[in-house]
């Protein structure tokens, strides 16, 4: 591996009431935290659609973060539960494509835990970090040799015109 | 067309700046991002100059979108909204990002803080190009108010809303209202009869022309939202005609059938099955207790109806549902006591002389079973010492993890009953004391110098086995004393258990109702815990009171002022805003194949049976965008985050992750062409 | 490409438009579903010269090598792209044509063909080529080569990509038709809709924008799911939802356009119409609903309602559009296979 240290790129989903405000209080009581972690903010977890997580993936994130109020401690009542359920699902078929589980985490953080969002964080960083890039964007490309065979059925092609022409 | 974007990046002092290189940045937004038309750094964006420096902008280049940023959306969006609104741009195409609590104050590296805020205003510039024109919407407050739960916080609220001309409507599950309170004998630490301050409100309460009082009736139902709820009220039978009733107490008298009163009496005591809790109940209407009542238990008796003056008996009344309108909600439903068995080793239920705190308030009150007199469970014998034990089931992490903090300043005020009454020694057995309000401390203080003893320590069994001569017949409290660091035995006559305050058994249930969550205890979550202690999370709903988390008569007393002021002041304005970041459904795509009806705890989609699609009561969406999320065919919007918006965010958080896969993606590629 | 009409020909004296059929990584039957127009073929055969179908008329590519950009008026391209010589021939066909439309969900979004994508040429091979299953017997290990010596000169075949790719994600598209294969009254729809010059906006698809379940007759009263079953477990009533029966039907996140044939018949719909209009990705958004209704609090208990219900959760919500998602593929091992 290259010399320097890699710095995964994670997309961080947080909930407006709890996990966000959590961030906020991490901030206001300056509890340092790595910087790795990008974050957009919706209404709840519950919000979180599945495929914003495989989009951030598609789009190059080495790891996505979601985080939302406690369970029973939703501000919209029991919409986290919802976030937890599509959380599983998708963690399952992220697997199934070949996503480590440690790349979808999801992490409860009340508007009193800036200190426990930002441990979560910080333990989420280190793991990917561990894993590696993931490299997601550009997965589907072919190497050189495509070019190469197209580049002989064209010439292909052009020869077989020559002679029948 | 094209959007002309502002960027404006905040110094905030030193705050941003002294860790993210914001004059960079901002320039590399201007040179880099697609549609940025104006891109600056200032000091102070949140200043007036600030502020004037993004309406001149809007003005004069024309911007059709504003990107800041800046700190805390939760401390300046509004500002800045603001600022936007005044220049004439539609508020919410401003999109303010967190480069302050979210990165300069919390990472170390200078580069590293900088690359993710360029990240986070990338992510804006791509967001706000998506962000669509909303209008807020208003909606008339109805003035009247419902208020559930009738002890003093409830109390205090609706006397506050009524004086102040506005209707209430106060709801009370038991017969009367007054609450926890009506039970104490005397309130710390001014030693005030608590029935001498309390009665008057009550009776005032039931008395008031803007009062609808409707006690032993509980709430069945809430639609509706902020400014027009629409509450179903299941009024209990009392099998008293509540009009007819002159509260003469005829009836209770001549009832044959005595039971113990587990409620107001916490146990210690008897009522009738028909009764009146206590003798200044308000309002003065008796129930028909039908679990006890001889004529439900097997058609006999009816002793009541026959001596009635009025005929105001009706055994054959049923629950009635009562439909009521009102603007807004406060909910003060206060408190229930911790079950003290559920710690064994204290004894109570098993070792007779030892008594939860509800029980001794009733034994010193003037008005209780013994008329205020102090004696063990034979009801002669008077104590010759007791113990009390703090923090029971408070502060303890097999129970409850947080401190009920009244318990202490109750404790006191038990010493110096006893100690006012009778000749006992009075142990307390504390872990720490708590008396953090105005002449609290000052009344331990006073205890001291009354001669109750204070052993620190937690007292780990409460024994009738005697293990020598002196311990005899007595209760022996196990406790280590910390500050000798000695474990200690003290044979003692009475026990008295300080049981925790623990929320009502269907808070959570009534918060449901209400649309309103609670903690993990089951205290309900007030929108701000500082700065917004009574309102909720939803609007229009308030909380006063212990229902909030365990707190004295005072606290309860100003939040319920304050929850009646919040109340009043929406009443006087007339109109309540409502955020336009509501979710909307596309009927014609919709296939109403129901699973989004589901998912909205705040019943918001119903389901047309017409057309067999889905629609969403605006009105009652609170913007969560779950249902977005769960929609499988996309026909769901949510304003304001809706996909485009967030899918637009998370490309331009990646902005740099996406560059070393650009050069090599098929698009950037010589491919050759076919032959020809 | 171009924004205007295909020249229509209907028997007016006008010309006739030139119409390509064309078939990458598929299985024929787009061909079959075409052909079960009926006798409307004839109004399509008086509308179109048909320039080129290799599956049921002759035709060279030479010839379309020859024609001027731009030349055919439609092309209807099913099929993934799974090998040069069809990325070859989409390009080519797209240079050709006015109007390329990606024709049936392999086209689309790569269908069955597409969850290939889990795995790479290599594994591919290995499992056609030398694993022992009943089809195989190769006992030389012969393999695919992408050139052979022979004492003519060179032979290529063409070279199979790790990763199929739908057409979109190849070439430039005009138009999308869905449906595995598309039903042929739509088909006729479609053709009527280019023939009427009335044309949608670029990149649309034509078809419906709602989803199975508005064609589905079964009632519909509340979603909340204890347990999955899979199809052999249970003999669904005909009156209810499938899905509020335990069974993954993905008609409520899929486009209409079969008129809900799989529900009606006690089966439950496998998403072959792909996802509604405006969704980036079915599978996350069919997975996303089905994981909303699960009846549970408890994170063990998801978990174990989902692995016990849904064993394979990439053959649940992407078996169709697997290569069209936004993760395209699995993860590969190494960053690509060096040799065929």
């Amino acid at each position: 591996m290259s010399e320097q240290v890699f710095e995964p790129k994670i997309v961080g989903f947080l909930c407006n009431w709890c996990s966000y405000r959590a961030a906020d209080l991490a901030g206001s009581a300056r509890i340092t935290h790595a910087p790795n972690v990008r974050i957009v903010r919706v209404m709840c977890s519950g919000r979180v659609d599945p495929s914003f997580v495989m989009k951030a993936f598609s789009l190059g994130a080495d790891a996505v973060l979601i985080a939302g109020c406690h369970p029973g401690e939703c501000h919209y009542i029991e919409q986290n539960y919802k976030a937890m359920r599509r959380f599983h699902m998708l963690r399952q078929t992220l697997k199934a494509m070949g996503v480590e589980e440690q790349r979808i985490q999801l992490v409860w953080a009340s508007a009193a835990e800036g200190q426990q969002l930002a441990e979560a964080i910080d333990k989420m960083v280190d793991e990917v970090r561990q894993l590696g890039p993931l490299g997601w964007s550009g997965n589907w490309e072919e190497n050189g040799e495509r070019i190469q065979a197209l580049e002989d059925i064209v010439k292909e092609h052009e020869q077989a015109m020559e002679v029948t022409a | 067309m094209a959007e002309k974007i502002g960027v404006y990046v905040c110094h905030c002092g030193s705050n941003i700046a002294g860790k993210v290189d914001v004059e960079e940045i901002a320039q590399w937004a201007g040179e880099n991002l697609d549609d940025v038309a104006v891109s600056r750094d200032y000091k102070f964006m949140c200043s007036s100059l600030g502020q004037q420096m993004i309406e001149d902008d809007i003005k004069k280049e024309k911007l059709t979108r504003v990107v800041v940023g800046a700190c805390s959306p939760h401390l300046h969006e509004k500002t800045f909204r603001r600022a936007c609104s005044n220049a004439g741009m539609n508020p919410y195409l401003m999109d303010l990002t967190n480069i302050r609590e979210h990165c300069s104050w919390v990472h170390k590296d200078r580069s590293l803080a900088t690359e993710k805020a360029r990240a986070l205003i990338s992510a804006a510039v791509q967001r706000v190009k998506h962000q669509e024109p909303l209008e807020p919407m208003y909606v008339d407050v109805n003035p009247a108010t419902l208020v559930i739960g009738g002890g003093i916080a409830g109390l205090q609220a609706t006397l506050e809303l009524a004086d102040a001309g506005y209707h209430v409507y106060l709801v009370e599950r038991l017969p009367s209202i007054g609450g926890h309170m009506a039970q104490f004998d005397k309130t710390f630490p001014t030693l005030d009869c608590s029935a001498c301050i309390l009665t008057p409100k009550m009776s005032e309460a039931g008395q008031h022309e803007n009062v609808t009082l409707l006690t032993y009736a509980e709430l069945e139902e809430v639609s509706g939202s902020v400014g027009s709820f629409k509450v179903k009220i299941r009024q209990k039978s009392r099998c008293v005609d509540y009009d007819a009733c002159t509260g003469c107490g005829i009836c209770v008298e001549k009832c044959p059938r005595k039971v113990l009163d587990t409620e107001f009496e916490a146990g210690m005591g008897n009522r009738k099955a028909i009764y009146m809790p206590f003798p200044q109940a308000v309002p003065r209407v008796p129930v028909i207790d039908q679990d006890s009542c001889i004529w439900f238990e097997r058609q006999k008796c009816r002793a009541c109806e026959k001596l009635c003056p009025t005929d105001a008996i009706k055994f054959d009344q049923e629950d009635e549902l009562i439909d009521i309108e009102v603007g807004n909600i406060i909910i003060a439903t206060g408190w229930k006591p911790f079950d003290s068995k559920k710690i064994p080793q204290y004894g109570y239920g098993r070792l007779a002389n030892v008594y939860t705190s509800m029980e001794f308030e009733r034994l010193c009150n003037a008005a209780g079973p013994t008329n205020g007199k102090i004696v063990m469970r034979d009801g002669k014998t008077v104590p010759k010492s007791i113990a009390i034990v703090h923090c029971v089931g408070s502060r303890d992490d097999r129970h409850n993890p947080y401190c009920s903090g009244i318990c202490c300043m109750a404790a006191l005020k038990f010493g110096h009953l006893v100690l006012e009454k009778t000749d006992a020694e009075v142990y307390s057995f504390y872990i720490d004391m708590r008396t953090n309000q105005k002449n609290y401390e000052e009344f331990y203080q006073r205890l001291l110098g009354e001669g109750m003893r204070f052993v620190r320590g937690k007292v780990s069994e409460v024994t009738d086995a005697a293990r020598m001569p002196t311990e005899q017949g007595k209760l022996i409290v196990q406790c280590e004393d910390t500050l000798i660091g000695r474990q200690q035995r003290y044979p003692v006559d009475m026990v008295i258990l300080m049981g925790a305050l623990e929320p009502q058994e269907d808070a959570r249930e009534l918060g449901l109702k209400c649309g309103i969550s609670c903690s993990m205890e089951g205290w309900y979550t007030e929108r701000h815990p500082k700065l917004d202690p009574v309102a909720t999370m939803t609007d229009g709903v308030f909380v006063a009171g212990t229902c909030q988390g365990p707190k004295d008569i005072p606290a309860s007393v100003a939040q319920g002022a304050a929850a009646a002021a919040r109340v009043a002041g929406m009443i006087t304005k007339g109109k309540v805003m409502i955020e336009p970041i509501v979710a909307s459904i596309n009927e014609q795509a919709c296939s109403g194949c129901k699973i989004c009806n589901n998912m909205c705890p705040y019943n918001a989609i119903e389901f047309i049976e017409e057309t067999e699609t889905s629609r969403v009561i605006t009105a009652l969406c609170k913007g969560c965008g779950t249902c977005v999320a769960a929609c499988p065919a996309g026909v769901i919007t949510g304003a304001h985050f809706n996909n485009k918006q967030i899918f637009a965010e998370i490309e331009g958080a990646l902005w740099d992750a996406l560059q070393p896969a650009a050069e090599s993606s098929s698009q950037a590629e010589t491919v050759p062409a076919s032959a020809s | 490409m171009s924004e205007s009409a295909p020249t229509s020909g209907n028997g007016n004296g006008k010309a006739k438009g030139k119409l390509a059929i064309y078939w990458a990584a598929s299985c024929g039957g787009c061909e079959i579903s075409i052909l079960g127009i009926d006798t409307k073929i004839l109004d399509v055969a008086a509308a179109f010269d048909l320039v080129m179908c290799p599956c049921i008329a002759d035709g060279k590519v030479r010839d379309i090598e020859k024609m001027a950009d731009g030349e055919i008026d439609v092309c209807l391209f099913n099929g993934g792209i799974r090998t040069s010589e069809q990325e070859y021939m989409a390009r080519l066909l797209r240079q050709k044509s006015k109007c390329l439309i990606a024709f049936g969900s392999c086209a689309t979004e790569g269908c069955i063909p597409g969850l290939g994508n889990l795995h790479n040429r290599q594994e591919i091979f290995d499992n056609s080529y030398t694993s022992e299953t009943h089809s195989t017997e190769n006992p030389d290990n012969v393999r695919p080569q992408a050139v052979t010596e022979v004492p003519e000169g060179k032979l290529h075949l063409p070279i199979f990509y790790d990763t199929l790719k739908t057409l979109d994600q190849t070439v430039d598209v005009d138009y999308y038709l869905p449906g595995c294969p598309p039903e042929s009254p739509r088909i006729w729809e479609a053709i009527e809709v280019l023939l009427s010059g009335n044309l949608p906006a670029k990149g649309a698809t034509i078809g419906e924008n709602t989803t199975v379940c508005d064609y589905c007759p079964r009632t519909r009263k509340n979603k909340k799911i204890k347990e999955f079953k899979r199809t052999w477990e249970v003999i669904p009533d005909d009156e209810t939802c499938l899905l509020e029966q335990g069974l993954i039907c993905a008609g409520l996140a899929t486009r209409a356009g079969c008129g809900a044939l799989c529900p009606q018949v006690n089966s439950p719909c496998i998403g072959c119409y792909g996802p509604n209009e405006g969704v980036e990705d079915y599978g996350a958004r069919f997975l996303s609903a089905l994981a909303s209704v699960i009846d549970s609090e408890d994170p063990d208990e998801i978990d174990e309602i989902i692995s016990k219900g849904i064993p394979d959760p990439i053959g649940t919500f992407y078996r169709f559009s697997l290569a069209g998602s936004l993760m395209r593929r699995g993860k590969r091992p190494a960053p690509a296979a060096t040799s065929q």
